[in-house]
């Protein structure tokens, strides 16, 4: 199958996510679509791979994996620490840290 | 590849619901259901090992944590809706909309060659495959990653760090506490009378009953009583009450 219907799939899954970060004021939910668009550029990654016949593409996906894996765990325990100081989880709510 | 458009629409409407739940914990489940499917496609492109790190990473271990960080902060902590930024929505929306027509238009464009498929790269199967590249070109990026995962732990050890400021008060102390309370305002220093035993109910929400009939609101849990999901004694009363009357006619007509 060719590869252009899981690009195009990326490409939508990445603009939802990008939509998401955009709209939403829940840190948390923010944050869940950051890792759509983690994931949606490992399936580019992955499609790839499969189309130059290397594994390189599937190495990336895997390092990203890792990567969103320790980004969560840290970005996660910020939000925490923010709900316990401002006892909210809106991203308006700690536009306060600049001053 | 019947999968991807099964599997395509679904995603893609789930990435949208996550986007447009109210809660928090909806978006979590859509997102889980666009992580598992994004897996079964890892399997359908030859990557089997991509596949079992997918569900046993994301679904498993960081949609865990979400929702274990949703049960934290509070699942009822929806988003407001006060717009800081005048239409900043609106044009959210307008630029998303623009960025997804532009990344789909220009892939759309794009003429890639023939597939050349991993036959070849995973003739000796793909984990041992990926475990080549891995621990060869990639070694030095894979210790590196080492370096990085313990630097997560530590930071979120840290950041999970609450400082104590007053010493932990021991038994002793809240004994103390429970005698001078006694002694200056009347507190009844011994435990809380638990809920209440019914014939048919003995749980949490039921509350013990005094010795006049009333129920005891010290046995009710002040969360409960918030919610209001306390049981209602007097209608559990008058429902015994009228079995008590079936039984005792009952026990009458056996012996007539």
């Amino acid at each position: 199958m060719s590869p252009t219907p899981f690009l195009v799939l990326s490409a939508l899954l990445f603009s939802i996510g990008t939509l998401g970060v955009l709209v939403r004021r829940n840190a948390i939910v923010v944050f869940m679509c950051v890792e759509l668009m983690l994931n949606a550029s490992n399936l580019a990654f992955v499609t790839f791979a499969r189309q130059h016949g290397n594994l390189d593409g599937q190495i990336a996906a895997f390092f990203v994996m890792v990567v969103a894996a320790a980004e969560v765990v840290v970005g996660l325990a910020i939000i925490m620490t923010i709900f316990r100081t401002r006892r909210s989880a809106s991203v308006d709510d700690a536009s306060l840290l600049k001053y | 590849m019947i999968a991807f458009w099964i599997l395509a629409p679904l995603m893609v409407v789930c990435a949208l619901g996550m986007v447009v739940s109210r809660k928090a914990v909806h978006s979590a489940l859509m997102l889980a259901v666009v992580m598992v499917s994004l897996a079964i496609l890892y399997a359908a492109q030859d990557a089997p090992f991509l596949f079992a790190v997918q569900i046993i990473v994301y679904t498993g271990a960081v949609l865990m944590l979400f929702l274990f960080v949703l049960m934290l902060v509070g699942v009822d902590a929806s988003d407001s809706l006060v717009e800081t930024l005048r239409g900043q929505r609106l044009l959210a929306i307008a630029v998303g909309l623009l960025f997804a027509i532009v990344l789909v238009a220009g892939l759309a464009q794009v003429t890639v060659g023939a597939v050349v498929g991993l036959d070849e790269a995973n003739i000796d199967g793909n984990v041992p495959g990926v475990a080549r590249l891995l621990f060869s070109n990639y070694v030095f990026a894979f210790e590196v990653t080492s370096a990085l995962l313990i630097t997560a732990a530590v930071g979120a050890m840290v950041l999970a760090h609450r400082e104590r400021l007053s010493a932990k008060p021991t038994q002793r102390d809240m004994a103390l506490q429970r005698m001078r309370d006694y002694a200056d305002r009347g507190v009844h220093p011994g435990p809380l009378p638990g809920p209440g035993t019914f014939a048919r109910h003995n749980s949490v929400d039921t509350p013990a009953l005094l010795p006049d009939g009333t129920p005891s609101e010290l046995s009710i849990s002040r969360v409960m009583r918030a919610r209001g999901t306390v049981r209602d004694v007097e209608a559990d009363r008058a429902a015994i009450a009228r079995v008590d009357d079936e039984t005792n006619v009952l026990r009458g007509g056996g012996d007539r």
